[in-house]
């Protein structure tokens, strides 16, 4: 048996228009937001089991294209793994570069995504350094919404979910 | 999901896509798919190295949709065996077809100069290849990584020199340490002026009831990564065989002479993994991570000046470069796999072929004439690295032979009787018993993964079984790996995949089958495999075998000839071949 790490995840929101329903204000604010953590990337074994359970728990779809999350390598298999995952930045600058206001950073410090204001200019993409953002297809940014779906389907520990100060 | 097949003609360089609905709903996709299409491509008498021989890539309905459904199927008319060709590959490749949105892929003549094919989604280029002709393997996956866009998401298979050179046992070299090894696509390939495909796509599929598709990926998974069901293959990997046969007497050591090795000890899966495992990785969508990769350090100078290299291992190399060639040192033998995967040969056959030209040698069969002064001599790793490099090159008539498969080569030096192929493909690392014997012989490949004659035999050696309730396993193994192969299913993960969670999982993207269709299906496969391997001349009641089985102590004993006779006889009645 793997060890796996087994991780209860609360809330699951599912596709981008949860999300930005995800978007109002809570009546009490918590102190404390998630954040996901690439904990161990040194154990990643390339299964690309975080992108499909990125996709699939989200929009319900097969794809590699719609995760969040990112699984390269670095000069094919022989080389190393390196897993690229929003930061939850606390002056987000993905937020900061959108032009409409489409990716919005919540006094929490949650940065959601208003899907009707986005026009694709990609400026979000440029602004992030990891690579954690990044337009799909239909050219509109795939950004991580920390929910952990992804860390429970990591065999080998290397994603964790962590609790954050509230606001950054 | 949409089910088409892309057809590329490398002789008029062109390429279209056919949607082929009823193909995939009559045979599912991957084996049984891929064998309807060799049909349709290949006509009777096929030169198997000439422009009208087809190469047909296929996967399944589960394939990047569900875990551990992570390989692709070949199919093509064999080199080596002149009949029915078949090979299995992971890595990314399943992937990279399901997403650019090609369940098949048909490639038909030949080239005019080298070249390579780029997929990207629809879009088909084929590319000038020159610059890279000669170059092995390993160090063209480098330099068409750069080329090529997709990156993380895309497959690059390719050949390297002995493909190239029509060596009849070469392989196609997947993304890295995966491998269509076996029965000599790489040569088809070479033929072709193809010296790689790269394929990557940004498709997606869409499931019918999205909450059922997570309930059952959900249970898979959790099955796959929390129980043992797959335990032998994560932690030292299938080397951890090593040990078990050679205690078994089903280890084969130098030629099949023994089945069982004294230093079998300093090669088995405990020693690769304390003394030189790196790290272990996955085919992409799979949670297990099965592929050990070694770090082989080397000093090339007095002056702590080090080469290292990373070289893939598992039960199979270690058998056949290891202890078939009295190989005792995990370093010989890495060496001896790094030489295979740069050339791009086949590691089974290539270690068979050297194990019969050693024990030629040795008998006085062929001299340093033949061979060129390279001394063979078991545990002579310096000697068979340069042998195999020969045997790319085919300097002479001898290395020319050697490349024509251990079959051939008997039949023009002698030395029949030890020659290790049953339906002319060299042994796989069992010398269990008459299970696995008569379970080469059978399969529609020749492959021990055809039917698992090995295990049979290690079930029997526990438990004793009569010639009939072993034949019943083999025919049943047969069909039901047809079936899994049509999905298309790692091997390792059978455990995962009970009837059961076929049906559901297949239910999830809207395939509707019962237990009796599955059956049907996999008797269908092995039906039409068969029609084209008599249709192409093979013939089970003419089949040679070599007499060292007989000779050799085996997991159940002494073999007798009787017993594989009585078990052959037993397997065409109940085919209903009489």
């Amino acid at each position: 048996m793997i060890g796996m790490v087994e991780h209860s995840v609360e809330k699951q929101t599912s596709g981008i228009a949860a999300e930005a329903a995800d978007a109002t204000v809570p009546p009490s604010r918590p102190k404390t937001r998630r954040r996901l953590k690439v904990a161990h990337p040194e154990r990643c074994i390339g299964c690309l089991g975080c992108m499909f359970a990125c996709s699939r728990t989200r929009l319900g779809i097969v794809s590699l294209d719609s995760s969040a999350i990112k699984i390269q390598t670095q000069g094919g298999i022989e080389g190393d793994y390196r897993v690229v995952v929003c930061r939850a930045c606390p002056d987000a600058p993905c937020a900061r570069a959108c032009p409409t206001g489409a990716l919005e950073r919540k006094p929490d410090g949650r940065v959601v995504f208003h899907r009707e204001l986005c026009r694709g200019c990609g400026e979000c993409e440029k602004a992030c350094l990891v690579g954690a953002v990044a337009l799909n297809q239909e050219k509109l940014p795939v950004k991580c919404i920390h929910c952990g779906a992804c860390v429970k389907f990591c065999p080998h520990g290397v994603l964790e979910l962590e609790e954050i100060p509230s606001g950054g | 999901m949409l089910r088409k097949v892309l057809y590329i003609d490398l002789t008029k360089n062109e390429s279209w896509i056919e949607e082929r609905q009823e193909l995939f709903e009559d045979w599912m996709g991957g084996t049984g798919v891929g064998i309807r299409l060799l049909q349709e491509e290949c006509p009777a008498g096929t030169d198997p190295l000439s422009p009208a021989s087809p190469i047909i890539l296929s996967i399944g309905p589960l394939n990047g949709v569900f875990p551990v459904a992570t390989k692709t199927a070949a199919t093509f008319k064999s080199p080596l065996t002149g009949e029915l060709g078949e090979s299995y590959a992971g890595g990314r490749l399943s992937l990279a077809m399901r997403f650019a949105g090609h369940e098949a892929v048909v490639i038909r003549g030949r080239a005019e100069r080298p070249c390579y094919i780029s997929i990207r989604d629809g879009e088909v280029m084929v590319k000038d290849a020159t610059s890279i002709w000669g170059i092995d393997a390993q160090t063209t996956g480098i330099i068409l990584r750069d080329r090529e866009p997709g990156v993380g998401r895309r497959s690059i298979i390719r050949i390297g020199p002995a493909g190239e050179a029509g060596v009849r046992y070469a392989g196609v070299v997947v993304d890295t340490y995966r491998h269509f090894g076996r029965l000599g696509l790489g040569a088809v390939f070479g033929s072709k002026n193809l010296k790689a495909l790269v394929i990557s796509g940004t498709e997606h599929v869409d499931v019918p009831d999205v909450k059922r598709y997570r309930e059952v990926y959900e249970r898979l998974y959790k099955t796959a990564v929390q129980t043992s069901v797959m335990e032998k293959y994560h932690d030292y990997g299938t080397s951890v065989n090593i040990s078990v046969l050679n205690f078994l007497k089903g280890l084969p050591t130098k030629n099949f002479l023994a089945s069982s090795f004294e230093q079998a000890e300093s090669i088995g899966g405990e020693i690769f993994a304390e003394k030189h495992l790196l790290r272990r990785f996955s085919c992409a969508g799979c949670p297990i991570g099965c592929v050990h990769i070694a770090a082989l350090k080397t000093a090339f100078s007095s002056h702590q000046e080090f080469e290292v290299r990373k070289v893939s291992y598992d039960y199979e190399p270690i058998y056949s470069l290891g202890s078939n060639l009295g190989v005792g040192s995990a370093e010989g033998i890495l060496q001896l796999i790094d030489v295979c995967e740069r050339l791009g040969l086949d590691v089974m056959s290539a270690g068979v072929v050297l194990s019969w030209a050693t024990e030629a040698l040795e008998k006085g069969l062929i001299s340093a004439k033949e061979t060129l002064e390279v001394p063979l001599q078991w545990n002579g790793v310096e000697g068979y690295t340069r042998a195999l490099e020969s045997i790319a090159q085919a300097p002479n008539e001898f290395y020319a032979a050697l490349g024509r498969g251990v079959d051939y080569a008997s039949e023009r030096y002698g030395g029949r009787e030890y020659a290790m192929t049953l339906g002319r493909n060299e042994v796989s690392g069992y010398h269990t018993g008459p299970a696995s014997i008569v379970g080469q012989l059978v399969g529609v490949r020749h492959s021990h993964l055809d039917n698992a004659g090995y295990a049979i035999d290690q079930k029997a050696a526990k438990k004793p079984m009569d010639a009939e309730a072993m034949v019943e396993e083999i025919i049943k193994e047969d069909d039901s790996r047809g079936m899994f192969n049509s999905l298309v299913g790692c091997l390792f993960a059978r455990g995962v995949y009970t009837e059961e969670n076929i049906i559901d999982s297949l239910g999830a993207v809207g395939i509707v089958k019962s237990k009796d269709d599955l059956r049907d299906l996999g008797r269908r496969i092995f039906d039409e495999k068969y029609r084209f391997k008599v249709r192409e001349g093979f013939d089970l009641s003419r089949q040679r075998i070599p007499r060292r089985f007989y000779e050799t102590v085996s997991t159940q004993g002494m073999v007798a000839p009787e017993t594989v006779e009585e078990m052959l006889r037993i397997y065409r009645r109940k085919r209903c071949w009489i």
